[in-house]
């Protein structure tokens, strides 16, 4: 074992990031097996939290089988090698370990935290789900029920009835338009070999991230990365997703509801991760929409006329499709005033770009508040975990100041040509607007 | 994102955010945030948690005021209120003060309860005492003008609509709350009732601020990179130099003798999942004659603590008839406080059917009680969860903040462990018999508008 160790400790490249005083510093861990991960090493809270990813994994369900991820997700930690559901969840509980998986659009991720006393029963526990759920009848069965009652229980909530008809409207026939839960009618059909055959296909090192941190040192992360993850197969099989252009664009589509407000919720293409201008599209946004009190929309839809209690915008980039997004909710009276300011909004953005005291503010925001994110051991694993993801490098806590400084007025102001124009935007609006053109709609339940 | 009530609040308070350092195979000892604490000759108590993860800090005053204490046909002012305290001061126009926090790297935002108003700043450690000048301006110095108030009365009413009136189950929630407290004003939500609200004024929210912000009923909760040793100074500079002014006793009515359970139905047509719900009146800290307050804390771990508890094993696993079932209790509340139960039914199950369920669970515990190794069982999760409750920069400060506001001491939060450990099952079976028992509960029915079900 001490070979091992040695071999752990020599892979660790550090780097410190730019956080003043205090830095964090990653360290590179690659276990004896060869399973890399990022580790923030901190012994003052005797807590330690693992996060991963499988990108890729679980993005598109096969045909009539929609919600399989999910279902996957739900049921993974109902029992898992000897134990069956009930005696898992009490090795859980008894040793305070949170376990939990998340099927996501782009990657099927999960996350343990436990404390350092438990840390050998976390890494099996979490071995065990990965490697050998059992599937059992009884549990597969529970968990349908559970995600129907909530797919059922999301109906009487106008937010989510708006979300829907927008992500099925602008990306009808791809993985993106569907609910990640399934539907009332697929659900049903999924068997304990459909998420066997999930769990064989989707898990495979050549898709998996890692992060860590916490009271945890390398050389113990780099076994319980093998541990946990050693015996996967090296290669998964993820279905192939084509790229999407959001379509609807310029439509305003009203689904009638006896609601009090109106939800609305808008959008049209955005900007990658990846792309050169992402930093000078979050600044425009930090203006537009992000920032709360002081960005434009809230000042003009609620500060000045008090159309609303909040409106925002903000920026979603997916492996295969980006968007630029704003939403809020006004009273059906209203909506009509409130949608026109948001869309004049759009439009000054687009022409004018922003001033240099917002440019300012926003950059002195962006990254003074970075540090205040890293609030608990698990929050710092899974910042780590979406700076691997958006293959930022791992000295990106370093440069994430300089990145966000370099953005000049003209780069907004290109960006925000580029992005915003306010007669592309698919809008969606829930309740019983008045003052609004419809180009569609649509009555009654969903 | 914005100034907001936290209806929920007293749900996660104190009890479930603690810190036990030991492993629970040792003795229990106290101890949950170790904080630091000292009082300025004003009257104002300061709290300091220090965690040096990060250079960053949480900052916040708590007022020992709440909707709660409201005038009768103003409801919804506290709330009313601590929206217009980002409206500007002798020294800050309106808006200005979350500007400038943003503009520092900092995210500002405030809540209202029945019994507390909050506001926080979480900032870089350098940028504390910035905040600190304009906090402590603002409890003095407040400025408001009609331009201002009225559209912001317009915001809290769509926030009221947003919040309980576009969803059925947060109607009904509201419902069976006004139903449970006849006569408390606990049965008022915080943020009012709608004809009350579109009423209220700039002089009325004057009069409360003037009434109640003052340093000696306030309580400077700091948490983060800072030592009580690094902060006093800075406590003495801009709070201590506000006067101490003198402050009503809360004093609110209590609730009469009740006889009669009841039943609170709402039918309507966006109900596709429905849910059942009772509430009973319930011992809180600070209101606990008989010592119920952590007994009950340890039986809500055995009837709802995960897949294990009693409810879902029974309801949810054995039975099949529920998709979730629950048992929550929070003792952390300045007068007294409820703890309620309740479970959706699995697709196709008729709601009679669920809340005669429910109902047997309940006669069980009743008749039989808990085991002493349920007990032992709860106890020992709850103290080993209660580990991680350090492993945050705002949840000291919110649990202690809400502690204290409620009539708690910094003694009581850190002997929290001791005291659970301390149960016994003959403790849990006297409360739950003593509170559970009681027949003048409220049962609250989400239905849809036609209960095919049934």
């Amino acid at each position: 074992m001490n070979a091992i160790a040695a071999r752990a400790l020599g892979a660790c490249l550090l780097f410190l990031a730019s956080l003043p005083a205090h830095a964090i510093e990653i360290k590179r861990v690659v276990s004896p097996g060869g399973i890399e991960a990022w580790l923030v090493e901190d012994h003052k809270v005797p807590v330690i939290a693992i996060e991963w990813a499988f990108e890729g994994a679980g993005a598109a369900d096969p045909k009539g089988k929609d919600g399989l991820a999910n279902l996957a997700a739900r049921t993974l930690d109902e029992g898992a090698g000897p134990y069956d559901s009930q005696a898992f969840a009490a090795k859980l509980q008894d040793s305070a370990i949170a376990l939990g998986f998340d099927a996501g659009r782009d990657a099927f991720t999960g996350s343990v935290r436990t404390l350092k006393q438990n840390r050998d029963e976390a890494v099996e526990l979490t071995r065990l789900a990965l490697t050998e759920p059992r599937f059992d009848p009884e549990a597969v069965e529970r968990m349908r029920a559970a995600v129907l009652s909530s797919l059922r229980r999301d109906q009487a909530d106008p937010n989510y009835v708006s979300r829907r008809l927008f992500y099925s409207t602008a990306y009808p026939g791809h993985p993106y338009g569907d609910e990640i839960r399934g539907t009332l009618e697929a659900l049903p059909t999924i068997t304990p070999d459909d998420l066997r055959s999930f769990v064989k296909t989707q898990f495979g090192r050549d898709r998996l991230l890692v992060t860590a941190s916490g009271d945890i040192t390398p050389e113990d992360l780099g076994k319980a990365l093998d541990r946990i993850f050693g015996a996967l197969p090296a290669k998964a099989a993820v279905p192939a997703i084509p790229d999407a252009k959001p379509q609807g664009l310029g439509e305003t589509l009203v689904a009638t509801r006896p609601t009090a407000q109106t939800v609305m919720l808008m959008g049209q293409p955005g900007i990658q991760r990846s792309d050169p201008d992402w930093y000078a599209a979050t600044v425009m946004n930090y203006v537009l929409g992000g920032g709360g009190f002081g960005s434009r929309l809230m000042e003009e839809v609620r500060e000045k006329r008090g159309l609303s209690y909040g409106v925002y915008s903000y920026l979603i980039s997916l492996d295969h499709s980006a968007l630029v997004m704003a939403g809020g909710s006004t009273v059906n009276a209203k909506a009509g005033q409130a949608l026109d300011i948001m869309r004049q909004e759009w439009k000054r953005m687009a022409e004018q770009g922003v001033t240099d005291q917002e440019l300012a503010d926003a950059k002195t925001y962006l990254t003074g508040s970075f540090p205040l994110q890293f609030s608990s051991t698990q929050a710092i694993a899974r910042i780590l975990l979406q700076v691997r993801r958006d293959r930022l490098g791992i000295d990106y806590l370093d440069k994430r100041d300089a990145l966000i400084n370099a953005v000049t007025q003209a780069d907004v102001q290109r960006v925000a040509q580029r992005l915003l124009d306010p007669a592309n935007l698919l809008t969606v609006l829930v309740g019983k607007p008045e003052g609004v053109t419809a180009t569609r709609t649509l009555d009654g339940g969903s | 994102m914005s100034p907001a009530i936290r209806l929920f609040r007293r749900l996660v308070a104190a009890g479930a955010l603690t810190l036990m350092t030991l492993s629970p195979a040792f003795a229990v000892e106290k101890g949950v945030f170790f904080p630091e604490t000292f009082t300025l000759p004003n009257g104002m108590q300061v709290v300091v948690v220090t965690n040096k993860r990060v250079p960053v800090v949480t900052h916040m005053v708590w007022y020992k005021v709440g909707s709660a204490d409201e005038a009768r046909g103003v409801s919804g002012i506290a709330h009313f209120l601590e929206h217009l305290m980002f409206k500007g001061t002798d020294e800050l126009p309106p808006g200005a003060f979350s500007r400038i926090v943003a503009k520092n790297g900092g995210r500002d935002n405030a809540f209202t309860s029945w019994d507390y108003t909050a506001y926080y700043q979480n900032v870089a450690r350098d940028r504390l005492e910035l905040v600190m000048k304009m906090e402590s301006d603002r409890m003095s110095d407040l400025r408001l003008t009609d331009e201002v108030v009225y559209p912001e009365r317009d915001v809290i009413i769509e926030e009221r609509r947003q919040r309980i009136e576009n969803e059925p189950a947060d109607r009904i929630g509201e419902q069976i709350n006004a139903t449970l407290y006849v006569h408390h004003p606990y049965g008022t939500p915080i943020i009012g009732w709608p004809q009350e609200m579109s009423t209220l004024t700039r002089e009325e929210a004057e009069r409360f601020y003037k009434t109640w912000y003052a340093p000696n009923n306030a309580i400077l909760v700091v948490s983060g990179d800072i030592t009580a040793e690094e902060l006093k100074p800075l406590a003495e500079k801009y709070y201590g130099a506000i006067p101490t002014r003198p402050v009503p006793e809360r004093a609110r009515v209590q609730e009469p003798p009740i006889s009669a359970a009841r039943r609170v139905i709402l039918r309507d047509d966006e109900v596709r999942q429905p849910s059942i719900r009772r509430s009973w009146h319930a011992p809180s800290y600070r209101v606990d004659p008989n010592g119920h307050a952590y007994p009950l804390q340890v039986l809500s771990e055995i009837m709802s603590g995960g897949p294990t508890s009693r409810l879902y094993r029974s309801l949810v696993v054995d039975q099949r008839l529920a998709t979730s079932a629950w048992l929550g209790y929070s003792p952390t509340s300045y007068d007294l406080g409820s703890i309620g139960m309740g479970a959706s039914p699995a697709a196709g199950v008729p709601m009679d059917k669920l809340e005669a369920a429910l109902e047997a669970e309940l006669q069980k515990l009743l008749d039989k009680g808990v085991t002493d190794e349920e007990v032992a069982t709860a106890k020992k999760r709850m103290l080993a969860e209660a580990a991680y409750a350090r492993d945050s920069l705002t949840g000291p400060a919110q649990t202690l903040g809400a502690a204290l506001a409620t009539g708690q001491t910094i003694d009581d939060v850190e002997n929290w462990p001791v005291r659970i450990d301390a149960v016994t099952a003959d403790q849990v079976n006297a409360a739950a018999r003593a509170v559970l028992g009681k027949t003048n509960h409220v049962t609250g029915l989400l239905l849809p508008l036609q209960d095919k079900g049934s």
